[in-house]
């Protein structure tokens, strides 16, 4: 069996599990971008006045944020995904113990547990993307490329964190990452305002995070604002992170089912 | 006044209610030993009101700067945003420990079947773990509290009553969570209480902007008749010191909604546990 047979196993794992769940889950996605762009673009739009939309732009407070909030979702769903189940696939419920006593290795398991973050990620980021035409957010058909922009951000933070949960003991460190690293992005990765609005120093820390990149790329590519050269630069930043994921993904998994 | 039915020589029932509190405390302590490993959980829950603070309210605050409150009178968009932060810090610490931790004490690590075993009962169960919620949400609401006396945004002297405000906000959502988290299942079904009651709850009760200005009036009955939303009102009352009848009423709706959640969580742990 090759690496990405054996990832496909994987894979086909998740989904036998998922398909007593699927329809909730999307249900719950497409409900969730519905609340928060009524709450927050509705309702925090009202309190914008004509000038001080020239901060966003320009566009409508709602169309600013949409987008922001989609990239959001991939990285907090993707995240979500690779704390809790991946620990308990290692030590709770030991399934990967078991996948490694048969032609499932650890590259196959990472490959797998990837691809499927990739599926979940690119169906949620879709039923967004049918959230944003609804509410008359989306400027070109160019928008679909969102869909695959978002499976990127959601694979690099899984790949990541599937690295950080292989190290942990316990489940006590992914409320420290929830809160000092995945909170902290959401809110000043230019999700709800500007970065330009952030002190200098903070505006240079919000360059180097991933989301901000991600929000960049999802927001041009919806609001028809793609400038190819700086969306390459986000690309890249993206892929790199999610290069750098992957191998110590597969050093950290390995080292820990081996210990 | 006792009634003619109360024996004369008994305890009485102040003195029979310390005396179950007293007792609750086990289940404090309980928790306590158990956290002492894991503080950082606890304690990073502070951070979280003050990131949006200074993300939503600093952040967009800087754009938005003022806020019409419902007597016309205006505030500064971080002075609008941060007592509500208190109240869903409140929230959000008094749910999660009553609906994720008591879930699983309840269904996998059947904690409370080996508390039953010993003098404590049902009532001195849900009494405790109420207690530690409401500690837990005190840290939240005090923490909070200093970041907005810092930062300038307690506008009132009355802002000192946001700490009681706020741990009554917590006792009413821990009493919910405990009723709550009763019917639930399994672990899937925590989607149902925060993606479908908490998070809307979250977005929608005047948190971020006031919903009496830019929300229809039939939805805005509808999130009246929600708690967070007199929390809210409550809260920012007491901070901005424009108060009136509108924050007796949300006292009274609190109380009221404490004690029925009470009452349900204390039957169903009942249903639950002694089968």
């Amino acid at each position: 069996m090759t690496v990405f047979t054996a990832s496909g196993r994987v894979w086909q794992r998740n989904w036998l599990v998922y398909r007593r769940l699927w329809h909730r889950s999307l249900a719950f996605g497409f409900l969730q971008p519905v609340l928060f762009l009524t709450a927050m673009g509705i309702g925090i739009g009202a309190l914008l006045t004509p000038v001080s939309l020239e901060a966003f732009g320009g566009v409508p407070y709602i169309d600013w944020l949409g987008p922001g909030l989609l990239a959001a979702m991939a990285m907090q769903t993707a995240t979500f995904e690779s704390t809790y189940p991946i620990m308990n696939k290692i030590m709770w419920g030991r399934n990967y113990e078991a996948m490694l006593s048969t032609p499932v290795g650890i590259r196959s398991i990472v490959y797998g547990e990837l691809a499927w973050t990739a599926f979940r990620i690119g169906s949620l980021a879709a039923i967004f993307l049918v959230v944003l035409t609804l509410f008359g957010i989306v400027r070109t058909p160019l928008a679909i490329l969102a869909v695959p922009f978002a499976v990127l951000i959601g694979t690099s933070f899984a790949a990541c964190l599937i690295a950080f949960t292989a190290t942990q003991k316990n489940d006590v460190g992914f409320s420290a990452i929830f809160r000092f690293v995945i909170n902290p992005l959401f809110l000043f990765s230019g999700t709800f305002f500007p970065l330009t609005n952030l002190p200098e120093p903070l505006r240079a820390v919000a360059w180097v995070t991933p989301l901000f990149h991600g929000v960049e790329l999802i927001r041009g590519s919806i609001l028809d604002q793609l400038d190819p050269v700086t969306a390459l630069i986000h690309l890249a930043y993206l892929l790199v992170m999610l290069g750098i994921g992957v191998f110590f993904a597969e050093r950290t998994l390995a080292r820990r089912m081996a210990g | 006044m006792t009634t003619l039915t109360q024996p004369v020589s008994g305890p009485g029932p102040l003195t029979a209610a310390w005396a179950l509190i007293w007792r609750s405390r086990r289940l404090v302590e309980r928790n306590i030993m158990v956290y002492r490993h894991q503080w950082i959980i606890i304690l990073s829950g502070v951070f979280e009101p003050i990131f949006y603070l200074v993300g939503i309210g600093l952040g967009l605050g800087a754009i938005i700067q003022e806020v019409p409150l419902p007597n016309g009178q205006v505030v500064a968009y971080a002075a609008f945003v941060a007592p509500a932060l208190v109240a869903t810090a409140a929230m959000n610490g008094a749910v999660f420990e009553t609906i994720f931790n008591v879930f699983f004490k309840l269904n996998y690590a059947k904690t409370y079947d080996g508390v039953l075993a010993t003098p404590m009962g049902i009532t001195e169960i849900a009494l405790g773990e109420l207690l530690w919620a409401l500690m837990r949400a005190a840290l939240y609401a005090v923490a909070m509290f200093v970041i907005m006396l810092f930062m300038g945004l307690v506008l009132s002297p009355l802002g000192i009553l946001m700490i009681p405000a706020s741990l009554l906000v917590a006792a009413a959502f821990a009493a919910a969570g405990l009723a709550g988290t009763s019917y639930l299942r399994t672990v899937n079904d925590f989607d149902v209480p925060m993606g479908l009651i908490v998070m809307p709850m979250f977005l929608f009760s005047g948190t971020f902007f006031p919903v009496e200005s830019v929300l229809p009036d039939w939805l805005v009955t509808v999130i009246q008749l929600t708690p967070l939303y007199h929390g809210i009102n409550l809260i920012r009352g007491l901070s901005t010191g424009i108060i009136g009848i509108g924050q007796v009423w949300d006292l009274l709706y609190l109380v009221v909604f404490f004690a029925v959640c009470l009452w349900i969580a204390m039957r169903q742990m009942e249903r639950k546990l002694i089968k």
